[in-house]
């Protein structure tokens, strides 16, 4: 059984937003829904929240050690996990069925059976698992060329460009989730003295390892891509790897640390240096 | 076997069924955006239905080939040609060494499909062969085919080899040979143009207004200019939510169709992001896929909603019916007599 969250009212008015009638599971505060034929979202609701995250690793961890036949793969995200399937390939966990569409009363639809599996995983939970967090400090060189709004969000938050730095640096950020670009980590922990809003144009293209702002969220982009936050460093680091088995250099439950670094430590960079 | 690319064509990228496994990483799936056109054009010249193949988009490249091949084009109907002759598409065609396989306007559709007999010999990136454009990964280079490339081909299976020696026995001087047979109109997807595309409700289907949940059933839409691999970026009557609502990030999958707050629907296709924030109102029949993923910009869809429990079965059906096909293509490919 899992246990409830704190925020016990946010949680009720999530459950109630997003109540059909329908796919909610009988026995705990988790619903279960589809995403279209092929795909299923197991959701937890309420905020985001390092208790909620608790449990969504509980749950992919617990994916990754008995592997499902017919599951294709499993996407965390802040309050929910996704699990995609192949509908002709699962078996129905108690009665061993595959579909079959025979007209019996007792057929149940893929839908229904990795409703079972996955229900069946949540109520085997049974709470948060400790998990033992990797820290992974990622070297930054703030400012100049490689953080061209520094100035920006120094005026915006009232603070000096070296107190936006000490700031950032000091905090230990949850990545709650990988997502938008390949490696890219939702980072959740960010002060926010140093929030700022985005840019009101994006930039077309930034480079790889640019550590930026967004509204109350801080990250790091992994691959060239268009976007608008506010740019104050970069990294050396690669944090997309795809010569790697994990080609993120980041996983979903690491405690990220930002350590500053000179210009001439940034050049002097060698991809064995961490 | 290699393949001469003389002319690269508008985009000519290698795709498989697509990167699995790696979405929790951030890693985008890619793959044929018309996965049944692939897997049929496999199957034709004796690949495993989920191998690579060039997918061809609008306007198709000039390829040479050096040496005798099986190959089959599925899906848009670009007006391929050899040596100046229509090459019939959904069938096996035995091309000779030396000859010039060529695209010419775009009849129906917006992407064609063409595999080799052994596939296309790119390495692996995470289990996978398709290309990622912005992220560089896959398929050549990570890039779409430029001119000049050359491309090499792979070990053929036994039965592909049989069959195109049998073939060229017959070819006397023509430059290729296509079968008489092929796959036929019941078993392929509903390809159509102005098609009408069937959805299951999206979770937040309801925190739009009754208008724009009746209106997205009853009017066309557009599909812009701006649509692509990542997705397609519709207009038509804007459709609104009752209130704003802003969904906390999820994952998303390929035939999700998402409300911006402008009121434009983006369908999110082959190259989809891992995770989307915008209300979610629909999410396409799996079965419909191929359908939509050959309507290009500028043309329109309809859409119309079914019940889950309907798009599962239209999806076995459609599962069914292509396990049947595929083994009816392997008794073809295994007659003596050739094309």
């Amino acid at each position: 059984m899992i246990k409830k969250t704190d925020n016990k009212t946010a949680d009720s008015i999530a459950r109630g937003r997003h109540m059909s009638g329908l796919y909610e599971t009988d026995e705990s505060d988790v619903l279960v829904l589809p995403l279209g034929d092929r795909a299923i979202v197991v959701d937890w609701g309420g905020s985001i929240h390092p208790d909620t995250h608790g449990k969504i690793r509980a749950l992919c961890s617990q994916m990754e050690r008995n592997p499902v036949p017919g599951i294709v793969e499993v996407v965390p995200a802040y309050t929910t996990v996704t699990v995609f399937y192949e509908p002709l390939k699962l078996r129905d966990p108690v009665t061993g069925d595959q579909w079959s569409r025979s007209g019996g009363k007792d057929d149940r639809s893929p839908f229904e059976i990795i409703k079972r599996i996955v229900s069946r995983m949540v109520m085997g939970l049974e709470s948060v698992e400790a998990g033992s967090s990797r820290i992974v400090e990622i070297p930054v060189c703030y400012g100049g060329e490689f953080g061209p709004d520094l100035h920006d969000v120094a005026v915006h938050t009232g603070l000096s460009a070296e107190e936006v730095i000490k700031i950032h640096a000091s905090q230990d950020y949850l990545v709650y989730m990988i997502g938008f670009a390949p490696g890219f980590p939702y980072l959740g922990g960010m002060p926010e003295r140093i929030a700022v809003p985005r840019r009101s144009s994006p930039r077309p293209t930034i480079d790889p390892g640019s550590v930026g702002i967004g509204g109350k969220q801080t990250g790091v982009y992994p691959i060239a891509t268009p976007g608008g936050w506010q740019l104050i460093g970069r990294t050396p680091l690669k944090l997309f790897r795809p010569d790697h088995a994990a080609p993120s250099l980041l996983q979903m439950g690491d405690i990220v640390r930002f350590r500053p670094i000179a210009p001439e430590q940034y050049a002097a960079w060698k991809e064995d240096d961490i | 076997m290699s393949l001469y690319i003389i002319k690269s064509g508008l985009l000519t990228t290698i795709q498989d069924q697509g990167r699995f496994g790696y979405q929790q990483q951030g890693v985008i799936v890619s793959g044929a955006m018309d996965s049944f056109a692939l897997r049929a054009a496999n199957v034709l010249v004796g690949n495993d239905q989920g191998d690579e193949a060039l997918e061809i988009t609008l306007r198709g490249p000039s390829i040479r080939f050096d040496a005798e091949a099986l190959i089959a084009i599925c899906g848009g109907n670009l007006s391929p040609s050899i040596g100046g002759q229509k090459v019939p598409l959904w069938r096996p065609v035995i091309i000779r060494a030396g000859e010039v396989l060529e695209f010419g306007p775009c009849i129906w559709g917006a992407r064609a499909y063409l595999a080799v007999a052994g596939g296309i010999d790119v390495p692996l990136v995470l289990q996978s062969r398709s290309t990622y454009l912005r992220a560089g990964l896959g398929g050549l280079e990570g890039r779409a085919l430029r001119t000049g490339d050359v491309l090499r081909c792979g070990a053929v299976s036994d039965c592909a080899a049989k069959y195109t020696r049998n073939g060229l026995a017959a070819l006397e001087s023509k430059p290729f040979a296509a079968a008489p047979w092929f796959i036929g109109f019941p078993s392929r997807p509903a390809y159509a143009q102005e098609p009408v595309i069937r959805f299951i409700q999206g979770r937040d289907f309801r925190h739009f207004t009754e208008e724009s949940k009746a209106a997205f059933v009853s009017r066309p839409f557009y599909v812009t200019p701006q649509s692509d691999r990542m997705g397609y970026r519709l207009e038509g009557q804007a459709i609104r939510l009752m209130q704003p609502f802003e969904p906390i990030s999820e994952a998303v999958s390929f035939g999700t169709v998402q409300v911006p707050p402008e009121g434009n629907p983006i369908i999110l296709m082959a190259d989809r992001q891992t995770i989307g924030g915008y209300p979610k109102i629909a999410q396409v029949a799996s079965v419909d896929l191929p359908v939509l993923a050959q309507v290009k910009p500028g043309e329109s869809i309809r859409l119309a909603e079914i019940s889950l429990e309907h798009a599962e079965e239209l999806y076995m059906d459609a599962e069914q019916s292509f396990a049947l096909t595929e083994k009816a293509i392997g008794l073809y490919l295994t007659k003596e007599r050739g094309v």
